[in-house]
């Protein structure tokens, strides 16, 4: 069974891989694609040695915190890629700037990247507003655009914006997968939203609205991200009953909005979306509330029982071979930082990327890598199938609801998924997951 | 009901904050007429070595301690750096303590890393109650509050009735004239720097277990900090206080009741009326003619 | 005469700009642009502080005003560029002129406050109004080639074209405002404002008048800026912004318009430069990325402590008796910032 498991996406790939091919042969007409080719200089940032690619993080500022674990996390499982003879041999060189999430920066640091170090891609920009910034910029000069690190729907426009692909779970599905839970386990419940007031905190409530009734949602608070005085908007909470706080929050305000829910005496069930809800990081904000809260010494207590949905296997699970293969290659080359869902996210993505390069070929256009991506990728660590295609852009389409025990995420029930449209169904996903490959690496 | 008490109380706690950073401002510009907008990156580094020395012996007062302490040498050093801009053109002295503040959060992120600590609180951080009346303040609140009361009232003493207290005044009031009077201005200027420091830590200390610690944690308290000392007029330690309280109450009622998208907004049309009606602050006396 | 002068310099520099954008790279292309927008900024800001003797620590704020009225001027009337970034400054001095009734009366620290409030609050308002000024993601401005320049002519080197030529008209204008009677007594204001009201200058018109054409070159650095990174949103206009214009016309030397240049030199090179060395020595993630943080730190401190008149001050000492004329054309306000122990430059 497992066996089988393991072989089925491996000849899906092969297939897959192999269609590719004939097809990038066709299109290039030089056939320069074949195994026994020798290595060229095939696209700008390719050279027979090399593949070098780009990113915008916020490495310094506000956003720094968290978020700057995600590009070293990424370059961690590069230089495992390198190690072990690299894609077809050329290492990748992982150039990411710092834009100190600010989009005038983000526009400088990304030309820089594109014009003067010539990269053959910008991997994994990181945010909504600042990747936003430098989208029309790189389809215009036809630099893929992979994997912008942003749960927006803006990334699939493949007919405008042919070039650029979104990864994560977009925010609009997250908030119907979360919306069907709370209906079906909360009925009757009081409801309140809290919410970033952004995109990502909207997109949210957007796809909550989709499945909640109404009629339950007793108060919508919103937050700023640069005032940390969020006390009056969880006393509102609190005064209009809510039963249940389904927060749409990056991990500081989480742990403010549970810091801010003991002062004011205010217990609700509270539901999580992913991005604010990495257990560890959670955990480590918390620490040094929860001896005073009572016997344990760690912030696990305060994290008990929040209910969430993630898009990758919980990092609970040791025995999971993706889990196991994330930490290995995490204690190698990147053991300062801790090993929490940020570091798990940058490693998923780079291994998403490395997919997509061995799909492109041996020596590979910037236009290899599109239609390597637009063929379709297999899900490697992530728990529901990508929507790649010539016309959807978008990514991954669904995550398992969970609940945080003891410091870990345990899953409740299957795998959902569902599509952005208003009244989209949220089926259960039916289809196997994959284990990781012993080599660490993607099949070719 | 209850909610507006939450809000007010909450508010009280912030505003304490807003007033020891509007306080330590006030030191300062007393005696140097130099606004230290290094103020809130001292505060956020002192912050960080409290929290390494409570790591390290698992003892929150010796952290507490240790900022304290951190917070009176870092004042003495800034004063150091910053001397040589005495008599130049006063902007010059502004963009040494911008750099000072760039430099701070840079090293901070260099040594510690950027990532949020969770940084402990003195006491207990749940609700109190009375009755079944939840206040939405804490134990830990109710020690913020006075330990920044306590800060102010000390200092009020020091003033009044200490002869160092009355060299900063003679200094405040006028440096030539104080000099001529055998005052050794150095030395005061030094002490007004380092009281600084000593109030920009405790505020560090005390607001850290909100914000969480990070390199850039201060920079939104500052400004809040910045703008009470501003309403209250920043030759007054009394305003500082006065206007921190003010600010954190109306700001947290604007949030609760209207939405705290509207806060900044407010936060500007509230500091222009009252410099309209009063353009050096409610407790200040003499207009400055510097920029 | 002066004017005349001025101009003769102006085109020199046009020439020069326009031969190194043609033979550099793209990316040279867009920092020259980037630069240009920080001269016209920081220029604007070299004129209220140095000449007029009020303080700005929000003037980020000007040119998020400006910025979004070219994006909406652009959006929804679909202008030319010449009167997009016309308008943008028009409109944006008449924003200073608000702030700058409402200021006139402060002084020192309270309208430091006052304006840092403003930098704060002001970039909030585009969340408070999504619908119209597109919330976070901000409102995206597109401009193209015009025809006469051909199909494939790069667009960067285009936009460096339009920001070096607004930052050179900008100079010139100021300079020769400098040099005239109102230039004249804002000095005087500056330097004694008891006894400028005493000779019959109108002291609270002459203070808000500084704010207004400060805004208006703000304005149209935000317009610019907006035009260049080809976005408008309220991330790009952030304290941080408003403190590095202050910093740059200080750095640079209030004491003169050069300054501006030499100060936007500085805070557009210094942290690429340093990132550039930063990352290729290997160095973890965390430290790499605070290097130039820390950099920009020191270089602050330094200049100030090492160069009380900013650059252009350092730089007058050092060559000004041997080539007065050379940095000189722009050199026109003169004496440095409003130190107001030094009341001899005082006109009347």
């Amino acid at each position: 069974m497992k066996r089988s498991a393991r072989l089925r996406p491996a000849c899906i790939t092969a297939a897959v891989a192999t269609l590719a091919m004939v097809a990038a042969a066709c299109g290039s007409s030089g056939g320069s694609n074949s195994s026994s080719s020798a290595l060229t200089a095939s696209a700008p940032g390719v050279t027979k040695s090399e593949i070098v690619i780009g990113s915008h993080q916020p490495l310094t500022g506000v956003a720094a915190p968290g978020y700057s674990e995600i590009a070293p996390a990424s370059n961690a499982y590069f230089q495992y890629v390198n190690a072990h003879g690299g894609v077809y041999g050329r290492k990748i060189v992982y150039k990411y700037l710092d834009d100190g999430y600010d989009p005038a920066k983000t526009v400088s640091v990304v030309r820089q990247l594109v014009l003067q170090d010539n990269v053959y891609a910008i991997f994994d920009g990181l945010g909504t507003p600042t990747h936003l910034a430098v989208v029309k910029f790189l389809n215009s000069e036809k630099v893929p655009d992979v994997f912008v690190a942003s749960g927006c729907e803006c990334w699939n426009s493949p007919s405008t914006e042919p070039e650029t692909f979104g990864w994560q779970l977009d925010y609009v599905r997250e908030g119907k997968i979360l919306g069907q839970y709370i209906k079906q386990h909360f009925a009757g419940k009081k409801i309140g939203y809290f919410y970033q007031d952004d995109e990502f905190g909207m997109d949210g409530v957007k796809g909550l609205d989709d499945e909640i009734p109404s009629s339950q949602v007793v108060s919508k608070q919103s937050y700023d991200p640069t005032n940390i005085n969020i006390g009056p908007q969880v006393a509102a909470l609190k005064a209009a009953g809510a039963q249940v706080v389904v927060s749409f929050s990056v991990p500081a305000f989480t742990a403010l909005l549970r810091l801010n829910s003991l002062k004011l005496s205010f217990a609700p069930q509270l539901v999580v979306s992913n991005v604010g809800s990495d257990p560890i990081t959670l955990a480590g904000l918390l620490q040094a509330f929860a001896k005073q809260g009572g016997a344990t010494v760690n912030g696990n207590q305060l994290t008990q029982g929040i209910i969430t949905d993630s898009y990758l296997p919980s990092l609970g699970q040791t025995s999971n071979s993706w889990v196991a293969m994330f930490k290995r290659i995490h204690d190698t080359y990147d053991p300062k930082a801790p090993f929490d869902g940020n570091v798990a996210y940058g490693e998923a993505v780079a291994y998403a990327f490395v997919q997509a390069m061995f799909k492109a070929g041996r020596n590979p256009t910037r236009a290899d890598l599109v239609s390597a991506i637009q063929g379709g990728l297999t899900q490697g660590p992530v728990l529901a199938p990508y929507t790649y295609g010539p016309s959807d852009h978008a990514g991954m389409t669904g995550a398992f609801v969970g609940e945080i025990e003891n410091g870990v995420i345990v899953q409740q029930g299957s795998v959902m998924v569902t599509n952005t449209a208003a009244s989209g169904p949220i089926t259960a996903y039916t289809g196997t997951e994959q284990s990781a490959p012993a080599s660490g690496l993607p099949p070719r | 009901m209850q909610e507006f008490l939450e809000f007010t109380l909450g508010g009280i706690s912030f505003g304490m904050i807003y007033a020891a950073i509007g306080l330590s401002l006030v030191l300062i510009w007393r005696g140097t007429r130099i606004l230290n907008y290094a103020q809130g990156g001292m505060a956020m580094f002192t912050a960080y070595i409290a929290l390494i020395v409570i790591n390290h012996t698992g003892n929150y007062w010796a952290g507490f301690a240790a900022a304290l302490a951190a917070g009176v040498v870092l004042g003495a050093v800034c004063e150091r750096v910053i001397r040589p801009t005495q008599g130049k053109p006063p902007l010059n002295a502004v963009i040494v303590t911008i750099g000072l503040l760039i430099l701070l959060e840079g090293l901070a992120g260099i040594i510690y890393g950027g990532q949020f600590r969770s940084f402990p609180a003195a006491f207990s951080i749940s609700g109190l109650k009375i009755g079944s009346t939840s206040l939405g303040a804490s134990r830990n609140d109710v020690f913020v509050a006075v330990a920044v009361l306590a800060a102010a009232l000390a200092l009020a003493v020091m003033f009044r009735y200490t002869s160092a207290g009355l060299r900063l005044r003679a200094t405040a009031f006028s440096p030539g004239v104080a000099r001529l009077l055998g005052v050794r201005v150095g030395r005061v200027l030094t002490l007004g720097w380092v009281l600084a420091g000593l109030i920009g830590a405790l505020a560090g200390v005390l607001v850290s277990p909100n914000t969480f610690l990070y390199p850039n944690s201060m920079d939104s308290i500052f400004v809040l900090g910045f703008t009470a000392a501003v309403i209250g007029g920043l030759d007054s330690p009394v305003g500082a206080v006065v206007g921190g309280l003010i600010l954190g109450v109306a700001l947290n009622y604007v949030s609760g009741y209207l939405g705290s998208a509207l806060m900044p907004v407010f936060g500007l049309c509230a500091l222009v009326l009252v410099l309209m009606v009063r353009p050096s602050g409610l407790f200040g006396a003499a207009s400055s003619r510097q920029v | 005469m002066t004017l005349l002068r001025h101009l003769g310099a102006a085109i020199v520099v046009a020439l020069i700009v326009g031969y190194l954008s043609i033979s550099l790279n793209a990316f040279r292309d867009f920092q020259i642009a980037e630069i240009a927008v920080y001269v016209v900024a920081v220029a604007g800001l070299t004129v209220l502080i140095g000449l007029s003797g009020q303080i700005s620590i929000g003037h980020g704020a000007f040119m998020a005003v400006g910025a979004y009225a070219a994006a909406l001027l652009l959006m929804h009337l679909g202008w030319p560029l010449e009167a997009v970034l016309a308008a943008s400054a028009v409109i944006t001095a008449l924003a200073g002129l608000l702030v700058g009734v409402a200021a006139a009366r402060l002084r020192g620290p309270y309208l430091a406050g006052v304006t840092l409030m403003l930098a704060v609050a002001l970039p909030s308002l585009a969340d408070q109004f999504a619908g119209a000024f597109g919330g976070d993601q901000g409102l995206s401005v597109g401009v193209t080639t015009p025809a006469f320049l051909g199909a494939t002519f790069p667009l960067t080197r285009w936009l460096a074209w339009v920001s070096c030529a607004a930052a050179l008209i900008t100079l010139v204008l100021l300079a020769n405002l400098s040099r005239s009677r109102i230039g004249r007594s804002w000095r005087a204001v500056r330097d004694d404002e008891a006894a400028a009201a005493l000779a019959g200058l109108n002291v609270a018109r002459l203070r808000i008048l500084a704010f207004v054409v400060s805004a208006a070159c703000a304005g149209l650095a935000g317009a610019l800026l907006g035009i260049v990174t080809s976005l408008v949103s309220p991330g790009s206009f952030t304290l941080t912004l408003s403190i590095a214009l202050l910093t740059g016309a200080v750095i640079g030397g209030l004491g003169s318009l050069a300054g501006a240049v030499w100060g936007s030199l500085v805070i557009v090179l210094v942290p690429t430069y340093v990132t550039d060395v930063a990352t290729s020595h290997g160095l973890s993630s965390s430290v790499a990325a605070n290097i130039p943080v820390v950099a920009y730190g020191v270089v602050l401190i330094v200049v100030m402590l090492a160069f009380p008149a900013g650059i252009q001050g350092a730089l007058r000492r050092l060559y000004g008796p041997v080539i007065p004329a050379a940095s000189g054309s722009l050199n026109t306000l003169r004496r440095h910032a409003p130190a107001s122990e030094h009341p001899e430059e005082g006109t009347q």
